[in-house]
């Protein structure tokens, strides 16, 4: 219990940060955004192939959006020696890596929910009852997207080059995750219902929960080191 | 101090030269003494180095995980030069691995590459690793470059069977596998001479494997002792 509340005081932090600055959120929001257009340009989409597409393109979108947010996640602990504070006082070192997957899951899950209407304004689909079911899919994922990503975010944080190197060693480790809910998500478009798709959702609910409680143990070594 | 260096140099010479001999005779076994598939004719021989590679690929990983597991435990160097060095030639047999699947992959199936279950896992664990090698380089502390590398190679590997499970759901064009199948025992599916072919092959790669292991170690080793050196001068 001691444990989320100093975890959620952490997350105070950061969304009163975030709140001020408005650094992460927008840029990611843009972005997301910006690539959309790029995929129209790319790919020329028209209104049948849209529904086919519409999976696989807006996970590029999210992969991308996500890992720009993670390159910050830990901005703000490394100027003025922050995470050196923060190591100093008595606080369990995993409640800040709660704090960190949740502020990152909850910019995600903000740039998401707007994006995911966009695409479908955006190219002429009509499914919009579908879209409580897909925004859960994606909720899978991105959670697996942040567990992993906050505990690489802050093992490539004293890294040369750390931009470069957190997509290069995450994404190979997202295939799961990146399949499962792609897959996922095009069965819910193609029958109207989850079906089959039932079995990538446990896919993702396993990686979940493997990778949520290995960061948890793991993460007070990257941060101590 | 040296002489329990000598002792182990000469160790690792007789290894070496083990492997060399077991290899010359898995070679000739595979390539002339064994027969040629129904199937696929001449070209299948190329199994003999396939399949041992992969599973030598395979061990080096599970290697780095436990090495990983005892460097974050007890934080001695050993255990983070060992990681090191399977996951390098982890790497080389990962890549050996494609490169003979490619070479037997084009006159079997007809391409060089196919997005088949196997493969793509191949390929993924290449990238993992490739990944861990440039993490290392990134990193100029060396504790924390072991600590990060040590995080890298446990959630890696347990990866594994997540990333297997989903790119198998997703396709599947391998050929089954034909020594471990669940329904029948090696040897009523595979010729015996076929099969005693293999087991040589694989025994003298894990000899050739332990012998790069061993010598890769020593280096990482004497990497430890120049940097020592540098720092305090030889005091």
């Amino acid at each position: 219990m001691e444990l989320l509340r100093q975890a959620a005081r952490l997350l105070w932090k950061d969304f009163l940060l975030e709140l001020r600055r408005r650094e992460s959120l927008v840029t990611m929001f843009f972005f997301g955004a910006l690539l959309l257009f790029v995929f129209q340009f790319a790919f020329e989409i028209s209104a049948e192939r849209a529904a086919e597409m519409a999976p696989g393109l807006l996970w590029l979108a999210f992969l991308f959006t996500g890992t720009l947010g993670l390159t910050q996640l830990f901005q703000a602990e490394r100027e003025n020696h922050c995470l050196d504070a923060l190591l100093l006082s008595p606080m369990d070192r995993a409640s800040l890596y709660l704090a960190k997957v949740s502020f990152n899951l909850f910019l995600m899950l903000l740039v998401e929910l707007v994006i995911f209407p966009l695409f479908w304004v955006l190219f002429n689909l009509t499914s919009w009852h579908l879209l409580p079911t897909l925004f859960f899919v994606a909720f899978l994922g991105t959670l697996g997207f942040c567990v992993l990503g906050t505990l690489f975010s802050a093992v490539t944080m004293r890294a040369r080059a750390k931009e470069l190197l957190l997509p290069l060693i995450l994404f190979p480790l997202m295939i799961p995750v990146i399949l499962a809910t792609i897959r996922a998500m095009e069965i819910i478009l193609r029958s109207g219902e989850l079906g089959e798709g039932a079995a990538w959702l446990r896919l993702l609910l396993g990686f979940d929960v493997i990778f949520l409680t290995a960061g948890f143990l793991i993460f007070e070594w990257v941060i101590e080191a | 101090m040296r002489e329990t260096d000598q002792k182990q140099g000469r160790g690792r010479t007789i290894l070496g030269a083990l492997a060399l001999l077991s290899i010359l005779v898995g070679l000739a076994w595979g390539l002339i003494l064994a027969p040629p598939d129904a199937y696929q004719g001449e070209v299948q021989r190329i199994m003999y180095l396939h399949i041992p590679t992969i599973l030598i690929a395979y061990l080096s990983f599970f290697i780095v995980f436990v090495a990983s597991c005892l460097y974050l435990w007890k934080r001695e160097r050993r255990d983070d030069i060992l990681a090191y060095s399977a996951a390098e030639i982890g790497i080389l047999f990962t890549g050996l691995t494609i490169i003979e699947g490619s070479i037997w992959g084009k006159p079997t199936w007809g391409v060089w590459w196919t997005w088949d279950a196997r493969l793509t896992l191949t390929a993924i664990l290449f990238l993992i690793f490739t990944g861990y090698m440039i993490l290392r380089s990134l990193i100029e502390d060396e504790n924390r470059g072991a600590i990060c590398g040590a995080v890298l190679g446990i959630i890696g590997f347990l990866d594994i069977p997540l990333i297997h499970m989903s790119v198998y759901w997703w396709r599947t064009l391998h050929q089954p596998p034909s020594i471990l199948r669940p329904d029948k025992l090696p040897w009523e599916n595979v010729h015996p001479s076929m099969l005693l072919a293999l087991s040589i092959n694989f025994l003298a790669f894990l000899l050739l494997y332990f012998y790069l292991l061993a010598l890769r170690f020593r280096v990482g080793e004497m990497q430890d002792e120049v940097k020592k050196l540098k720092l305090y001068g030889g005091q």
